[in-house]
């Protein structure tokens, strides 16, 4: 009598064991979402296709930095081609950032923004960047990649400097590798 | 040390106990277990204490004397893995064991053979754990919160041992926990209700309930850090679309109630040493296990104080302040009560009393440091600091491990069938009590003065407190050795205790002889539930 | 010497007996700092110390009063009351009181933090295993002044063969220098590993994460130089990164920047001029005990496995341009970095130059800043 409930029990702590194995794995996802709705950690949103929408706001200026940097390892030489900008919010701008790839071989990037402060992630809307896809470069190449946003005219009236900081990571390792496994 | 053990158990003729190391290896009995988790975490306190002597002896002085950086980081990471994981966890484990069964009147743990098993797994998750130290590029170097990328993409080859160590660990205390549950809940014997139950069994049945919870979130992020080392993912990378950060958040959604792990079973301790010195009640006996509860529920929504200065946003820091500056709440409840079970009382201060009221004051100083360390604005000039140092190990040397010895000073009699020496026990007491003071509470100046913490040489400035550091610690240190001699020299021999031990015990564990037999409260007549809330 | 350190022994004990004398001096208090946000911070710790030693005198207090009276040697019977309703209301009363009003000036605190307003100046600050570099934004990227700021005590100090003299460990080669009385932005990032940058006169503590960019700000009130460190743990001399700022006139500062935009050009020039051996010699000396030594130590024997000697090393022997570029590139999956961006032209050809010559390597061969550019522009 008393085993069988101690089976039950016994059954029922450990799916709550596997269960909460499974929830340390869910926080990845839940994190995710959370910092979309928050601007927790500064990351920026996808492609933004609703620029039609945005009503431009001529009486305002937010001040937009660009940051360029490059992770541990990355040799490339990567700055924006402005450092800042004027804009109004509603307005479209483009931009651009310029690399070269001095080291021998060719090799693929992946640019990771961020912005600073939080609140403002939410309210900076790419339509084209260079951070959406891998970049590839060969030996020796070099070009301008191209940015285009907008400021979401619903930015919160206390941001007056926003900046967006890019940094280069070297994938070409991961990109060998996912090669070679696919 | 088993074979200290064997001869004691050799000495008294019980039924029982199966001969040579095999009784050892096999034993599915509570108490052998509780034993051998005792013994293992008095090895690890010794082992993680002279990791600490290291770090001590090398901040001694300024400058680089005695090791280089790179190993001073390998001492700091692997003191605070050994000292959590191996040392104060497993001693409260052994405590349960020991003392669950006998204190609600089973015969044994409800799963005798897993919890052999959940004891085995921690010689081999620490053996291999201690045993990085001598590989080529020596052991976990990140500090026992191993944030990522440190602990990922800039450690060294042994961060794959230490994360099949911890996967052990957590295996070994989710097995644990399910048992303390399963015995708590099932094997009471009839007529106790959890209301009757001794507070030591209900704050370690709180604690289980926390371990169930939060060590397989550790599993899963030490197995995220696997999956990124080796497998190509990008949790915690931002190259890969990751976040250093996530680890921290996850790696503290364990970490916080990991805090009441430590601390859970030792309030249970104080509260049933306490009352028996002071010959009487414990006072608030249902607040202080609704305080216990509503700990350990705080625990799980406060864990991000530990990242004020990761940059959060306003909100974040405000909400992660006053849910954690609600923590002092239920905390200072425990203290009151403690303090007015003492009140009037009729108290002597055996060497367990000692200790137990030593508890109460330098826990109560480390729960100070922690309400400080809450206020976010504070916290900046804190966080990282020595000061963050000082406030932790107040609440778990004097805290925690101050309360093991004191339950070890208490039950030991029950447990051997003999009296310690009281003139050692009270030396050993003021020895560890002065030494304590002496290293810790400095810490809290250089801390403020700006000293972070986890740094192998320091700024002139820091060094005269350092060094008054430093030699507290090994006061501490040595005196712990005077504790081997005095549990070893209890074993072999003293004055014999009777059945009820201290002239206020009360509880079931103090109605069967002493030392208690090999097998007890086999059917449910021989309890005498009256006694056992006297 | 031994006079103020028994005189600190004194302190030390008088505070152990009174926490008054903690007001008095700093080495054992929080510093009150230089900005206004470091005295609001100054001012709440001391309120919730202050709150703190009350409770705790009160508690202990009775403590000690009970084991005093309530002994069984004094012959006391023990009273029997274990439970106190209204007792132990007020008791829960009280401390949720005591936390709403702590919770106050607190909250004022942290909003006073964040009140991101308009800087003057905007200077990244980027952790480095194990220095920091500050970029002082400009419009014009190409502009910029740009340096590394890494520790000064040279290795005799730390491992004792020399004295250790004041400002040990928590001095640096370019300290970052800001006008008083200026809104300065800082924005924090970090190159590899997580870094924190702290500075307590500003009371400003900010990790550093790769990937991502955190701010802060000060208005600092008075001129001088204000000392802080690391504090995250960020690998091995992770104590061996210090954060010096020195706060100026604003006058100052301009003529300050403006010379380092000077020098910045210079660089260019400097590169482009012929060396002689003894030249690259000297300057690589001076780089490698700032840059490498820290691994590689001051005998070029390193701490092996993890940081290999140079000394006869298959480095050493192989062509000077395999050293060149894993100097400029660093090595995968090992410690040693790309100092390709830290390092100017001039000083890689000088440091590549000294470890193929210093400690009896004698490789007789050099290496011309020019060179070291062609082959970076080239690659």
């Amino acid at each position: 009598m008393q085993e069988q409930n101690n089976g039950k029990l016994v059954l029922k702590l450990g799916a709550a064991a596997i269960g909460m194995f499974g929830f340390g794995f869910a926080l990845v996802p839940l994190y995710e979402v959370f910092c979309d709705l928050t601007g927790l950690n500064g990351k920026t949103g996808g492609q933004y296709t609703e620029a039609e929408s945005q009503q431009k706001n001529a009486d305002r200026v937010v001040t937009i930095q660009f940051l360029a940097n490059n992770n541990a390892g990355m040799p490339w030489e990567f700055r924006p081609v402005v450092r800042t900008m004027k804009v109004h919010p509603g307005e479209m701008n483009s931009t651009s950032f310029y690399v070269k790839n001095p080291a021998k071989t060719a090799i693929t990037a992946q640019a990771v923004p961020s912005v600073t402060p939080f609140m403002a992630a939410n309210y900076l809307h790419k339509t084209e960047c260079f951070c959406f896809d891998q970049q590839r470069l060969d030996s020796g190449a070099s070009m301008d990649m191209p940015l285009r946003f907008i400021i979401d005219s619903e930015i919160p009236e206390d941001v007056d400097t926003l900046t967006l900081s890019y940094t280069l990571f070297d994938i070409t390792e991961q990109m060998q590798g996912q090669a070679a496994t696919e | 040390m088993s074979a200290v053990i064997e001869e004691h158990h050799h000495d008294d003729h019980h039924h029982g106990p199966a001969k040579g190391i095999m009784r050892w290896v096999l034993t599915t009995n509570h108490k052998d277990i509780g034993t051998l988790y005792l013994w293992f975490s008095f090895a690890m306190f010794l082992l993680g204490g002279t990791f600490a002597l290291v770090i001590r002896a090398e901040l001694f002085q300024p400058g680089l004397q005695i090791v280089h950086p790179e190993f001073f980081n390998q001492m700091t990471t692997m003191h605070g893995l050994v000292m959590v994981f191996g040392a104060v966890m497993p001693a409260f484990v052994g405590l349960a064991n020991w003392l669950i069964p006998m204190q609600i009147g089973a015969p044994d743990m409800a799963l005798p053979r897993m919890n052999n098993y959940s004891f085995w797994i921690l010689p081999f998750a620490f053996g291999m754990l201690a045993l990085t130290l001598f590989s080529e590029a020596g052991a976990p170097n990140f500090g026992w919160t191993f944030y990522a990328p440190l602990s990922t993409e800039y450690a060294p080859p042994s961060v794959t041992y230490f994360i099949f160590a911890v996967h052990l660990m957590g295996i070994s205390s989710i097995m644990g926990s399910i048992n303390v549950i399963v015995t708590i809940l099932n094997m009471r014997t009839p007529g106790m209700t959890l209301m009757q139950m001794p507070l030591f069994v209900w704050t370690w049945l709180i604690t289980a309930y926390l371990l169930i919870a939060v060590m397989p979130v550790l599993a899963g992020v030490v197995t995220m850090m696997l999956m990124d080392i080796h497998f190509g993912t990008a949790f915690f990378s931002a190259g890969g679309g990751g976040d250093p950060v996530l680890f921290q958040h996850v790696f503290w959604f364990f970490g916080h109630p990991e805090v009441y792990i430590m601390i859970l079973p030792a309030f249970g301790v104080v509260s049933a040493i306490i009352p028996t010195f002071a010959r009487k009640k414990l006072f608030g006996y249902a607040s202080m296990v609704y305080a216990s509860a509503s700990i350990a529920f705080l625990s799980f929504i406060v864990w991000a104080h530990h990242m004020f200065t990761v940059g959060m946003p306003l909100s974040g820091e405000l909400y992660f302040m006053y849910a954690t500056m609600l923590i002092a709440v239920p905390t200072g409840v425990k203290v009151f009560n403690w303090v007015a079970t003492m009140w009037q009382g009729a108290m002597t201060f055996e060497t367990p009393m000692l200790f137990a009221i030593a508890f109460v004051i330098l826990f109560t100083i480390g729960g100070f440091s922690g309400l400080m360390l809450a206020i976010a604005p504070a916290d900046f000039q804190y966080h990282d600091t020595y000061f963050v140092v000082a406030h932790f190990h107040y609440v778990l040397v004097p805290g925690s491990v101050f309360s093991i010895m004191a339950a070890v000073y208490y039950w030991i009699p029950k447990w051997t069938g003999n009296m310690y020496d009281e003139t050692l026990g009270k030396t050993h007491f003021w020895l560890s009590f002065v030494g304590i003071n002496i290293t810790f509470f400095p810490q809290h100046f250089i801390g403020l003065a700006g000293m972070p913490r986890r740094i192998p040489d320091y700024a002139l400035q820091f060094a005269d407190y350092n060094m008054i550091s430093s030699i507290g610690a090994f006061i501490f240190g040595f005196s712990q050795l005077l504790f081997l001699f005095i549990v070893i020299k209890t074993i072999r021999g003293g004055k014999p205790a009777t059945a009820q031990v201290w002239d206020g015990a009360h509880g079931l564990e103090w109605t069967v002889p002493s030392p208690a037999p090999y097998h007890t409260f086999t059917t449910p007549e021989g309890v005498n539930l009256k006694e056992a809330h006297g | 010497m031994d006079k103020a350190k028994r005189s600190r022994w004194l302190v030390a004990l008088s505070l152990l007996l009174s926490s008054s004398a903690l007001y008095a001096d700093w080495t054992v208090n929080m510093r009150k700092g230089v900005t206004e946000i470091s005295e609001k911070v100054y001012d709440l710790h001391m309120i919730i110390f202050g709150v703190c030693v009350v409770i705790g005198i009160l508690v202990f207090g009775a403590m000690i009063v009970s084991m005093l009276m309530h002994r069984k040697s004094l012959g006391v019977e023990p009273a029997t009351f274990h439970e106190n309703h209204k007792l132990e209301f007020i008791w829960t009363i009280i401390p949720i009181v005591i936390l709403l009003v702590m919770a106050v000036p607190a909250t004022q605190t942290l909003n006073a933090m964040y009140d991101a307003g308009n800087a003057e100046i905007d200077i990244e600050v980027r952790g480095y295993q194990w220095k920091w570099q500050y970029t002082y934004l400009n419009d014009d990227p190409t502009q910029e002044v740009k340096f590394m700021s890494s520790l000064l005590t040279p290795q005799d100090e730390i491992y004792n063969k020399a004295a250790k003299r004041e400002h040990y460990l928590l001095d640096v080669d370019n300290e970052l220098v800001i006008p008083v009385d200026t809104r300065v932005r800082f924005l924090v990032t970090a190159e590899d590993v997580i870094h924190s940058w702290w500075v307590p006169d500003f009371a400003i503590k900010r990790d550093a994460i790769p990937g991502f960019v955190h701010e802060a700000w000060t208005v600092a009130k008075k001129t001088g130089i204000y000392r802080g460190q690391c504090a995250e743990l960020c690998g091995k001399d992770h104590g061996f990164m210090p954060v010096v700022v020195r706060v100026v006139e604003k006058d100052e500062y301009n003529t300050w920047l403006a010379e380092k935009q000077a020098e910045a050009a210079a660089v260019y020039e400097i590169v482009g001029k012929e060396w002689t051996q003894d030249e690259l010699m000297a300057e690589g000396e001076a780089v490698y005990n700032r840059v490498c030594a820290a691994c590689h130590q001051a005998n070029g024997q390193g701490l092996p496995p993890a940081f290999p000697s140079l000394v006869g090393s298959p480095l050493i022997t192989g062509p000077i341009e395999g050293h060149l570029d894993i100097v400029l590139n660093g090595k995968a999956g090992t410690a040693m970095q790309a100092f390709g961006a830290q390092l100017n032209a001039a000083e890689i050809a000088a440091v590549v130059t000294y470890e193929r010559n210093a400690w009896g390597n004698n490789r007789g061969d050099s290496i011309q800043p020019r060179e070291v550019n062609e082959m970076m522009a080239g690659q």
